[in-house]
């Protein structure tokens, strides 16, 4: 556990595995006035799942559309630091070729093409491939319920369907990276629980390394090898997930399962971050 | 009858030339959300630079087309890369206006070169008197509809199956989840401007072999909008039931009631059927799930 009060000038290499994704020290910056990220550095480890947990407006979204090369199109840059895939510097590379490179993104809110058949979806999310077949055989696989629908309009699927199609979508790319922005989002718990269990599964079955986004710590945490921690832009915890579950601050701020007098006021907490430096 | 099945077939050519160059309209609209007004310029320009080839150059058909294509898919480029791309952002109602002084400046560019007057050139499509139901037809009208159907099946079946063309269709739908799956949105759009380009390209050729080689041809541009209203903006089969509509309308009305109320005639449909079902016949609806 290594509570973070400045930026790490080193980026913080989880215990096992060689780093996939490095991001170092990076700042982000929207219409060039807006300050995003202060100096952020995480890595995920090739292999692993690792969750990105921290309340509203700390910069979740933001760190993955810097990893996946989103910001140009929403007037964001990286304005310092580095974003490394495999080794390699992708810090300024488009968003195309980081997919063809195996970065896939998955966006909050699940965005599939509305007006695409299922089918159709899917094989515009293997645009950068040439051989579909197979991986469309894969996505069926793990997503069965996509194979009845594909001849569906994507726009009329359920929220939880919709869910599917957009991880079977992001599949396609044949990813080494997928991340997540929030896969729970407006869902009921029990296909809350179908994803998370399908992310474990791509996870330990085709060694995918998922970096994954959440409002619901407990949910990521669970089927998360590592956790980091963000408030305003920076980490500000990070651990193996069993550790996480185990600290009291994040059983008080993010699991809502604190200690004694209940849950907590809005000014409380704020104060709390406060004096923990967190903000 | 014979009359009848003359305006039918006449209707018919129009039509289908008519949903060609509305096609290349919906194309640009559905990727790119751009109302493009100088569709009939396009193809003019895709007129002419047959013309040139083929009369003044004295080329063969094959390699006028060739040559066609060619431009029409630098037209297409150059204006997506030089003048919308830069407007990426703005406002609808500014992008409309650029497109306005687009379709002005390609025609002064045309009256410049070749002037205002009809131009001759000799017939393209074999015409021999094809006897149909007790009416002769000239036979190039029988071999437009031909080709605007074959390359209209190409172009939809492009559109429906291929990989660029489901690339475009996912742009049309959300640009930034298209890039997320490795899709270049600014290929996408020039590849719709260029392929809007070209399908002018034919229907312009066309037209001029059926009608004449002058200025009237951007005019007739003018009357994708009465289509793409009726068969719906952003629909590819609404665009070609539109068009054919529209040309069998504007026939049957020119030879049964008065040649002038054709002229208007398709713009009433345009009035009427934006008043009873703004988003066409075949138009989308929006798809929100909350």
């Amino acid at each position: 556990m290594s509570p973070q009060a400045a930026p790490a000038a080193e980026p913080a290499s989880p215990a096992a595995g060689s780093p996939l994704l490095v991001l170092n020290n990076i700042e982000v910056i929207y219409d060039e006035v807006i300050l995003v990220l202060r100096g952020l550095s995480l890595s995920v480890p090739e292999g692993k799942i690792v969750a990105l947990l921290g309340s509203n407006g700390a910069g979740k979204s933001t760190t993955l559309k810097a990893v996946s090369g989103l910001l140009p199109s929403e007037r964001g840059e990286i304005s310092s630091g580095s974003v490394t895939f495999e080794g390699r510097d992708v810090t300024r590379m488009d968003a195309p070729d980081r997919v063809k490179n195996g970065m896939s993104l998955c966006m909050e809110g699940r965005h599939v093409f509305p007006h695409l058949t299922v089918a159709d979806n899917l094989i515009a999310g293997a645009y950068t491939r040439r051989d579909k077949a197979e991986q469309i055989e894969l996505v069926y696989e793990f997503f069965p319920k996509l194979a009845d629908m594909r001849n569906r309009t994507a726009g009329y699927l359920s929220g939880g369907e919709q869910q599917m199609l957009a991880i079977g979508r992001a599949l396609m790319a044949k990813p080494r990276l997928l991340m997540l922005d929030e896969p729970s989002l407006g869902l009921a718990p029990l296909l809350v629980t179908e994803i998370f269990g399908q992310i474990a599964r791509l996870n330990a079955e085709i060694g995918l390394t998922v970096l994954v986004i959440e409002q619901n710590a407990r949910r990521a945490l669970e089927v998360a090898h590592h956790g980091y921690i963000m408030e305003q832009g920076r980490i500000v915890l990070e651990g193996s997930s069993t550790e996480l579950q185990e600290n009291p601050d994040v059983k008080e701020f993010y699991l809502g399962v604190g200690g004694e007098g209940g849950r907590k006021s809005y000014r409380e907490v704020k104060h709390y971050k406060r004096r923990k430096r967190w903000l | 009858m014979s009359t009848a099945v003359n305006l039918l077939i006449f209707g018919l050519a129009d039509g289908a030339i008519l949903a060609l160059a509305a096609l290349g309209f919906v194309l640009i609209y559905k990727a790119t959300a751009v109302i493009n007004f100088a569709q009939g310029e396009f193809l003019l320009v895709g007129a002419y630079t047959f013309y040139t080839c083929f009369v003044i150059f004295q080329l063969p058909i094959t390699v006028g087309i060739l040559v066609g294509v060619v431009v029409a898919v630098l037209l297409g480029i150059v204006v997506e890369r030089l003048i919308l791309r830069p407007m990426i952002g703005q406002s609808h109602i500014s992008i409309i206006m650029v497109t306005i002084g687009l379709s002005g400046l390609l025609n002064a560019i045309v009256q410049m070169f070749f002037g205002t007057g009809v131009r001759a050139q000799p017939a393209v499509l074999p015409s021999p008197p094809v006897s149909i139901l007790g009416a002769t037809i000239p036979g190039n009208r029988l071999l437009a509809i031909l080709i605007a159907a074959i390359v209209l099946t190409v172009l939809t079946i492009f559109f429906q199956k291929s990989k660029h063309g489901i690339a475009m269709r996912s742009v049309a739908d959300d640009e930034q989840a298209a890039m997320t799956v490795g899709i270049s949105v600014r290929r996408v759009y020039a590849m719709s401007w260029a392929l809007a380009a070209v399908s002018a390209l034919i229907a312009g050729i066309l037209l001029a072999d059926i009608t004449a080689v002058d200025l009237h041809i951007a005019s007739f541009g003018l009357m994708v909008f009465p289509v793409v209203i009726l068969g719906g903006l952003d629909s590819v089969p609404g665009t070609i039931i539109g068009g054919l509509t529209i040309g069998i309308v504007t026939q049957l009305v020119s030879g049964y009631l008065d040649p002038g109320l054709a002229e208007v005639i398709p713009y009433i449909i345009l009035v009427l059927i934006l008043l009873i079902r703004p988003y066409g016949i075949f138009g989308e609806k929006r798809i929100e799930r909350v």
